[in-house]
């Protein structure tokens, strides 16, 4: 065993005390198990909103891309931006409705808000689809973090037995409570490891910012800006950034997380800090683009090891252990986190959507039940292996997307949408990215004569747009339909 | 407030629309390839602007005297 083993193992650990500790006393409602209560401050709230900011996501996923992809990889600091401004106008009005309703996940909101058990399933399913490549994302990550800081000793199947081993034992007995807990420790840990790493590999390597750009810039012309047109271009950048910014809040667990505050402006207050909190992003840029010339040879999935190869190339094994014990956590925190929220939708949004006479304690008793199958069904599909992170993550966005326009009007005092509407703008737009996925069509191919530039478009928008447009005609056929009949009465 | 809000259409219109005019390496801004460092200034403008929102918004105000309360 080695120091670098020794460290990952004792902060998987300490997660796991913190996180099981984390209940303390607390007799675990399903209120308690899923929104903490709904009494969270300013501190614990900020860290579950940015929780979404530092995940295995951005720690692996986001350096891999600027590795491998260059410019592309500026995107995911452009939607955080624009996701905190929404978030200014759009948390508070949920919160509130969410509080005086005593609602405890997103598709309950929505069911809700529209008088319609069906739609809230339906939100809930689509939720839950979502939310698993999520989750094989954060798994796959641990399973490369550990297997590469280990040098190898422990294979990224076993590491992924491991954690998941490790989060489902404390979502089970704290919640969201433990994720909140263990939150704080990742963060800090994450902040410091990502800016030395960000301030020192480039300095180390190239002598500074600068040169270090310029010499990628010599070996790879064009990578670091977007090229003008053509896959991953311009116009890719900015739909995918303006995509990823309105489905940011609309996974069912950071929208969850919204309940947890106890007083509205905190969210107000967040969307001044989260930006600037979001800069850290750049230094793990730094640390893929130090990356390209000590490290080359990655391809396809692989160039998510980029940052660790380097490490491993860079420090000594202790040091290795320290940077992979906070990818760990990464991984870890918002596994739980997302843990909460699937089986929160299945038990209270698919179970009592269905059958509506279950009691709460069934139902609280459920989540926790199905915390370990939810656990197990991603660990299936991340032992498949297959695509990289960020073409994971990509493709859960265009699915929660599809919820942004029914919420955001359910939100207006006069709601434009039926939920005759609702149901059907989701399920098309669903069913959209769906087939667009399994085909592997880009617009190009689904409609070539369309001009250039619009068949460059994220496909997820194709899929909005649909929506968008089937929801206004039900919705308008419905009212019409209700005013027919009430006049025929 | 009405009319401040407006302001936060900005960093949406600079990031979607002005990284088109700012999208090249050279010249590096502070070691930075230009596009990034247009992206990170707009990062930065965002919590301003954000924070004039916030300091200028009525729902805030009244938050802070129902705590004095």
């Amino acid at each position: 065993m080695n120091s670098a083993l020794i460290i990952i193992f004792l902060t998987a650990a300490l997660a796991l005390v913190l996180g099981l500790v984390a209940r303390s006393g607390k007799e675990m409602t399903l209120e308690q198990w899923t929104v903490g209560g709904r009494g969270f401050g300013g501190i614990l709230v900020f860290l579950l909103q940015a929780g979404e900011i530092y995940t295995t996501f951005t720690f692996l996923g986001g350096s891999g891309w600027a590795y491998g992809k260059g410019a592309q990889t500026y995107y995911i600091l452009a939607y955080g931006c624009l996701a905190y401004i929404l978030s200014y106008w759009l948390l508070p009005p949920v919160w509130r409705y969410a509080r005086q309703e005593r609602i405890v996940s997103q598709s309950h909101f929505v069911a809700r808000k529209y008088d319609s058990p069906l739609l809230g399933v339906l939100v809930a399913a689509v939720g839950v689809v979502a939310l698993i490549p999520y989750l094989v994302l954060q798994f796959k990550g641990l399973g490369i973090i550990v297997s590469v800081a280990s040098y190898g000793a422990i294979s990224s199947t076993a590491a992924i037995w491991i954690g998941a081993a490790i989060i489902t034992a404390y979502v089970m007995v704290s919640g969201v409570r433990g994720s909140a807990w263990t939150s704080t420790v990742k963060d800090l840990m994450i902040l410091a490891v990502v800016v030395f790493l960000g301030i020192y590999l480039p300095l180390h390597y190239y002598g500074g910012y600068g040169d270090m750009f310029r010499a990628i810039d010599a070996a790879k012309p064009g990578f670091l800006a977007l090229k003008p047109s053509g896959d991953g271009g311009l116009i890719w950048f900015q739909s995918s950034a303006l995509l990823s910014a309105l489905g940011f809040y609309m996974w069912p667990h950071a929208f969850g997380a919204v309940f947890t505050a106890k007083a509205e402006h905190i969210f107000r207050r967040n969307a001044i800090i989260l930006p600037l909190y979001q800069l850290i992003l750049l230094f793990v840029f730094f640390c893929g683009f130090a990356a390209i010339l000590k490290t080359p040879g990655l391809t396809g999935p692989d160039i998510d090891l980029s940052l660790f190869k380097l490490s491993i190339n860079t420090f000594d094994p202790w040091f290795v252990g320290v940077i992979g014990a906070a990818g760990v956590l990464t991984a870890l925190v918002p596994g739980s986190i997302i843990l909460v929220a699937a089986s929160t939708l299945c038990a209270n949004d698919v179970l009592r959507g269905l059958r509506p006479e279950t009691r709460e304690e069934t139902v609280a008793w459920t989540a926790r039940g199905l915390v370990p199958i939810v656990a197990l069904v991603a660990i299936f599909f991340t032992l498949q292996g297959g695509k990289t992170i960020v073409a994971l993550l990509l493709m859960g966005y265009s699915f929660v997307t599809q919820f942004f326009p029914a919420i955001v009007c359910s939100l207006m005092r006069n709601n434009p949408l039926t939920k005759a509407g609702a149901f059907a703008g989701i399920a098309v737009g669903v069913a959209t990215v769906v087939a667009v996925t399994l085909s592997h069509s880009t617009i190009a191919t689904l409609a070539p004569f369309l001009p250039k530039p619009i068949q460059e478009i994220n496909v997820g928008f194709l899929a909005l747009i649909l929506n968008v447009i089937v929801a206004a005609i039900v919705s308008a056929g419905a009212r019409a339909a209700t005013i027919a009949s009430a006049e025929r009465a | 407030m009405t009319s401040l809000k407006w302001l936060a259409a900005l960093p949406f219109i600079a990031i979607l629309g002005g990284t088109a005019f700012f999208n090249s390496v050279e010249p590096l801004v502070l070691g930075l390839p230009l596009i990034l460092a247009w992206l990170v200034l707009w990062v930065l403008l965002t919590a301003a602007i954000m924070a004039f929102i916030f300091f200028n918004d009525p729902a805030n105000a009244e938050r802070a005297e129902s705590d004095r309360r």
